[in-house]
């Protein structure tokens, strides 16, 4: 069973991580959650990027935030990507599946996954 | 909304909007009903905003209180002959004890009764994206009782590990598994 001392080994685990981590994050990726994008499908995306940030062991270049609505419902799930020095990237109708492909390519790769973002929406 | 657990990450958002430092999601099942309570201790909400958030076509846009969240929940609870009420209490006549209470009652067996789901998910999903925040998560069930309260979590971890931290957020998925699958396993 999982208990509280199990917890307390996480703490001690982490508190030599955390010094690590002052160097800053430098990639922000923000998943609308609000009443439009949950009912999308927010939450497999969010919980996609959470995992694979880990999994790919970013977690001290990227952080995963969650917003509330930004207006543009009819294209939830939506995803935007935030970089320093860099033009904000705004993904929608988004899938764990794209969120995968996201993390590998642009957030990993550096190149943006154009077939994904609202531009290219816009103009199908 | 395809699952009932959207609903309460939706509706607990609210409580998170509200400025709620404290959010129960409490779930009572009994054979027939199932009952959801989402209280908080955020701002609330004056008279006037209480008697519209149920009014999907009602939009202040200016609270972030009105909306579909609730309007979704009210229907999801009525078809199943169910229902749903607000209470709330503003900080401006009640700035020692403020905020809002959301209860929901559903006939579990209506063939119109939206499944639970993900709630495990639902649940890690709030404290990911609101780590200063402490929810109490109850889930009442004759296979035995399901419970989460971050704050006793938060002493353990101390001010070191925040509560979204990837192996915290582990932690949590697996404890209420566990919880779950519990009377499996006796």
């Amino acid at each position: 069973m999982k208990s509280l001392a199990e917890l307390a080994e996480i703490r001690e685990r982490m508190k030599s991580k955390v010094v690590l981590r002052e160097g800053g994050n430098e990639i922000r990726v923000v998943v609308g959650m609000a009443t439009c994008g949950i009912a999308a499908g927010a939450r497999p995306v969010l919980n996609a990027f959470v995992e694979g940030v880990n999994r790919e062991s970013l977690t001290d270049k990227v952080t995963v935030t969650q917003t509330g609505c930004i207006g543009i419902c009819q294209y939830e799930p939506v995803v935007e990507v935030f970089q320093a020095g860099k033009e904000k990237v705004t993904y929608v109708e988004m899938t764990a599946e794209k969120a995968e492909k996201v993390l590998q390519e642009h957030i990993k790769g550096g190149r943006v996954v154009e077939e994904y973002t609202i531009t290219h929406a816009k103009k199908a | 909304m395809k699952e009932l657990s959207l609903n309460i990450l939706d509706v607990a958002e609210n409580s998170v909007k509200a400025g709620a430092s404290l959010i129960g999601i409490e779930l009572d099942e009994t054979e027939e009903l199932l009952t959801l309570r989402i209280t908080d201790n955020g701002c609330g909400m004056t008279p006037e905003i209480l008697a519209s958030v149920t009014d999907p076509f009602y939009t202040t846009r200016t609270t972030r209180k009105v909306g579909l969240g609730l309007p979704l929940l009210k229907l999801a609870a009525e078809q199943t002959g169910g229902s749903m009420t607000v209470a709330s209490r503003h900080e401006s006549t009640n700035p020692e004890d403020h905020g809002t209470e959301v209860t929901a009652t559903f006939y579990k067996n209506h063939i119109d009764c939206t499944p639970m789901g993900d709630v495990i998910s639902s649940i890690v999903t709030l404290i990911q994206g609101n780590p200063t925040r402490d929810f109490v998560f109850t889930h009442k069930r004759s296979e035995g009782n399901v419970v989460l309260d971050t704050r006793q979590l938060r002493d353990v971890l101390g001010e070191d590990v925040p509560l979204n931290s990837f192996e915290v957020l582990q932690w949590i998925t697996e404890f209420l598994r566990e919880q779950y699958a519990g009377d499996e396993n006796r």
